[in-house]
């Protein structure tokens, strides 16, 4: 399938026009490009989950199994039962339509079954035709229809059409978040066999192995090892890296994405700067090798599954604390979920800045912080000593990552570091950014090749703000605290907004900071020239 | 289609007082049985739901956060976007509540091209402050319909309603004016715009054509069709003193109609989208404070999961680790062996 020209990809998107037919009678189609393939069912096996065998999204008859009904039914059960927040949302929306033009993929689509309001009623409409006798009564007066295998198709097609970013809660009058529905959806239609090939084989890896594409330990150890001979290339220090180090005060636990991928690497080798700058007393672990969680994408507790490797891994290596690397729900799961799965957490200490002594007193009980509130308290104490004209071939932009911004309250720490790092720090419009940032478009486990379609038009919104500082201010790069951004923002860049690279803050906090003992430098991390360097290089 | 069959239900709604009153007689029934019942029907209704909602445990604390957490102590925290304390979490819902905070941040996305524009779009909170106020203002007014003597508090808001006395007599309460045009803003927004038009259900026409109509037959009863005001204080005094009783004046089918329709709303509120009222004091994304790192949230039915432990990873990569000069620590494994055979 080829992918349509950006100029024609919108051309059909009327955000005003709603198709004759009701909601109720439009089939769901399944056009290559604008759904994930289904998970193979040998991922499904050895995790020890229910799996339809070999299928596809597209196929006419999908095998469910013959109680699947029943299945359904008692797995919404189970969530009512068990999340009042699905409960009430379930119960409390009036269709004001506050929400309908807030989702990236409604507006990147024009399909209203993405206004938040209707892929709610997607289920909403089950519940009340499944087990209200009065709505059954008054069928779609009320909003009730039965469940049909359409149904779980459609199911399929718009819960997996949800990139659980949250932007809709913002603006919704009774805080409705489609992001905890589509958890949910996600769970039950989990319960049938039902999931998807890219979001479940990197939980497979990481639950066996440690992290999304299954790096073993000694090729972690590699890779880091080629990043650190980059590094003294660069600047002429040579790093030590610990690994698995017993009694070091903080373990730090990155996304996996962070060293494996461009651009991730670059801003994993921002990290490791920062430490040798710091002499940081700290370790990364072979074993947690994996911060970021796509069990978070699939099932609530194959989220817990994945993350219980990390406080083993600091009670066995006897840390004090926790740092977690720059991703984006990986937060959301650390900072919302973590303490209830895993807390009290007693053997640990409350994070305490071994440079400046500061305590990270909001994080006394699960003690874990961020690394950009660690850095940004050292740049407030100035403890870092930093070069920002090293960063003056960027002129930069900040992305919040939805789930920073809006799951954790995350907007100042990295704004702040970014300002005192580089010379040239732009905003994008103001509403686009903070708690009304627009998410990539391929977030929550959607990251995947044969989705472009869809990500290109889910990822339209925050392209075009980038488009706007891109022509406006020059803007050349797009700085972000996720994995997934870094990893999708590429392609998003190169199809929208050509001329716009993707980092990491860290990145350009190590193209800032000045090593004891460095040479002068000619490039940045990337190998690219610094700015008045060209000549030499 | 849903427009049609909504509105014939509150015409439907409305025949039936009329006849059941202003032809069989029957007074007792539209003005105690019915209303006493609704009533109960309303509260019982309300608890019921509140109960069903409080039963089903909130497993984790997901706020969502519109402004900065409370990190570090020179970083600006935003108490009510990003509420810390559970002083700031009542600040929040106070806000919330009162104001509706959320719907006054609304934009309105236009796609010109290739652009994306975004306007401010207030009309959707002033049209819902406008009707959720001036149904409040008019509930408490018809406080003076229940006491005797009526609170000097609820003559003063009864003036304050009044003040522009030059426009007849009696004077027009501004409420009557602004919940009618709230209502009807509301009504032409959700018929108009395609959007809202296309995601209205039935049952999201009907509450707003039954509060338009208990409005409408209000304001018919103070300026138009008047009623016996003594009749009407009487039976109302009797039903909430409970010794209710029809007086021997005649009060004019029209207080009937009146009095059915809202019997009807009451009933239908604590079953339909209207429980949003009591609900949207339950709402974990609202109601929670953002300080997970700092308390604990437990969740009641949290169960241990099986995972990948150190020393199975350790077992399968044993050669591996060996071969790249990565520690194996059997210490850890023993130790860990001991604690289970304890267990």
């Amino acid at each position: 399938m080829a992918l349509p020209k950006p100029d024609e990809l919108l051309q059909n998107v009327n955000l005003n026009r709603t198709p004759s037919q009701h909601w109720m009678d439009i089939k769901t189609e399944f056009k290559p490009g604008t759904y994930c393939y289904a998970v193979e069912p040998q991922v499904m096996k050895d995790l020890g989950l229910p799996n339809l065998g070999s299928w596809q999204p597209h196929d006419e008859k999908w095998p469910l199994p013959e109680n699947w009904k029943e299945i359904v039914r008692d797995a919404i059960k189970t969530r009512m039962e068990r999340f009042r927040s699905f409960k009430l949302f379930m119960d409390i929306c009036v269709r004001c339509g506050a929400c309908a033009d807030k989702c990236h993929f409604f507006l990147g689509t024009g399909d209203p079954k993405n206004m938040p309001v209707l892929r709610a009623e997607l289920i909403r409409s089950i519940i009340k035709g499944e087990f209200s006798t009065f709505a059954k009564l008054f069928g779609r007066f009320a909003g009730a229809r039965p469940l049909t295998e359409d149904v779980i198709k459609e199911w399929f097609f718009y819960f997996y059409q949800c990139t659980e970013c949250r932007r809709c809660s913002v603006f919704c009058p009774y805080g409705i978040d489609t992001a905890e529905v589509t958890i949910i959806m996600r769970e039950i239609l989990h319960e049938l066999g039902i999931a998807i090939d890219w979001a479940m084989k990197p939980v497979r890896f990481s639950h066996f192995i440690g992290n999304h594409i299954g790096i073993q330990p000694h090729t972690m150890k590699e890779i880091i090892e080629y990043l650190v001979a980059d590094i003294e290339e660069i600047t002429g220090v040579k790093i030590e890296v610990p690994f698995n180090k017993k009694g070091a005060e903080i373990l730090f636990v990155p996304p996996s994405g962070d060293y494996f991928a461009d651009p991730g690497i670059y801003n994993f080798m921002g990290y490791l700067i920062l430490f040798h700058h710091l002499g940081l007393d700290y370790t990364i672990s072979t074993y947690a090798s994996e911060s970021g969680n796509f069990g978070f994408f699939n099932k609530l507790e194959l989220a817990k599954k994945l993350h219980a490797k990390i406080y083993e891994e600091a009670k066995r290596l006897k840390v004090k604390w926790i740092l977690g690397g720059e991703c984006g729900h990986m937060w959301r799961v650390w900072h919302q979920y973590h303490n209830t799965w895993y807390g009290p957490v007693n053997f640990l200490e409350v994070p305490k800045s071994p440079i400046t002594g500061t305590v990270f007193e909001h994080a006394k009980d699960n003690k874990i912080i961020h690394i950009c509130e660690f850095t940004a308290d050292l740049i407030a104490h100035n403890k870092i000593k930093l070069d920002p004209s090293r960063n003056d071939h960027v002129i930069v932009t900040y992305h919040d990552s939805c789930n920073p911004a809006r799951a954790m309250g995350f907007f100042e720490e990295p704004r702040f570091i970014l300002k005192h790092v580089c010379n040239n720090f732009v905003e994008m419009p103001e509403n686009t950014i903070r708690e009304k940032t627009f998410c990539c478009g391929s977030g929550s486990g959607l990251n995947t090749d044969e989705y472009m379609e869809m990500r290109m038009r889910g990822g339209f919104p925050r392209a075009n703000a980038v488009e706007y500082v891109h022509k406006k201010y020059g803007v050349n790069h797009l700085a972000c605290i996720c994995a997934i951004d870094r990893a999708v923002f590429p392609a998003l860049m190169n199809y929208w907004v050509p001329g716009v690279d993707v980092c990491g803050v860290h990145e350009l906090v190590g193209n800032a900071i000045v090593l004891d003992g460095e040479k002068e430098r000619t490039t940045d991390l990337r190998y690219r020239p610094l700015k008045g360097k060209e000549e030499e290089v | 289609m849903n427009v049609g069959w909504s509105l014939l239900a509150v015409i439907v709604l409305l025949l039936i007082p009329w006849i059941g009153v202003g032809v069989l007689g029957l007074d007792s029934l539209f003005g105690i049985v019915i209303p006493y019942a609704c009533f109960l029907v309303f509260i019982i209704g309300l608890i019921y739901k509140m109960i069903y909602w409080a039963k089903s445990p909130q497993p984790f604390k997901i706020p969502t956060t519109c402004g900065q957490q409370k990190s570090l102590s020179w970083i600006k925290h935003s108490r009510l976007e990003s509420p810390f304390t559970t002083w700031e979490v009542v600040l929040r819902m106070f806000f919330e509540i009162v104001f509706f905070r959320s719907l006054f941040r609304n934009l309105r996305a236009e796609l010109q091209g290739r652009r994306l524009i975004y306007g401010s779009a207030k009309w959707l909170w002033l049209g819902a402050i406008l009707f959720h106020w001036s149904f409040f203002i008019i509930l408490l007014r018809h406080l003076r319909l229940f006491t005797n003597p009526v609170p000097e508090i609820i003559q003063g808001l009864d003036f304050m309603d009044s003040f522009l006395q030059t426009l007849g007599v009696p004077p027009v309460y501004i409420t009557d004016v602004l919940i009618i045009a709230g209502l009807t803003f509301l009504l032409l927004r959700r018929l108009v715009d395609p959007k809202v038009s296309y995601l209205s259900h039935g049952s999201d026409y009907f509450p707003l054509f039954l509060i338009l109509s208990i409005a409408i037959t209000g304001v018919l009863m103070r300026y138009a069709i008047k009623v016996d005001i003594y009749g009407v204080k009487h039976l109302t005094l009797g039903l909430v003193t409970l010794k209710p009783t029809i007086p021997d004046v005649k009060i004019g089918t029209i207080f009937y109609i009146h009095i059915f329709l809202v019997s009807v709303l009451a009933a239908y509120f604590p079953f339909s989208k209207l429980c949003h009222m009591v609900g949207v004091f339950f709402s974990p994304t609202r109601n929670m404070a953002n300080n997970n790192r700092y308390v604990r949230h437990v969740n009641p039915w949290d169960y241990p999961v099986k995972y990948t432990t150190y020393c199975e990873w350790q077992e399968r990569f044993r050669d591996l680790l060996e071969q790249a000069g990565l520690p194996i620590d059997d210490e850890w494994c023993k130790e860990q062996q001991q604690t289970q055979k304890t267990q």
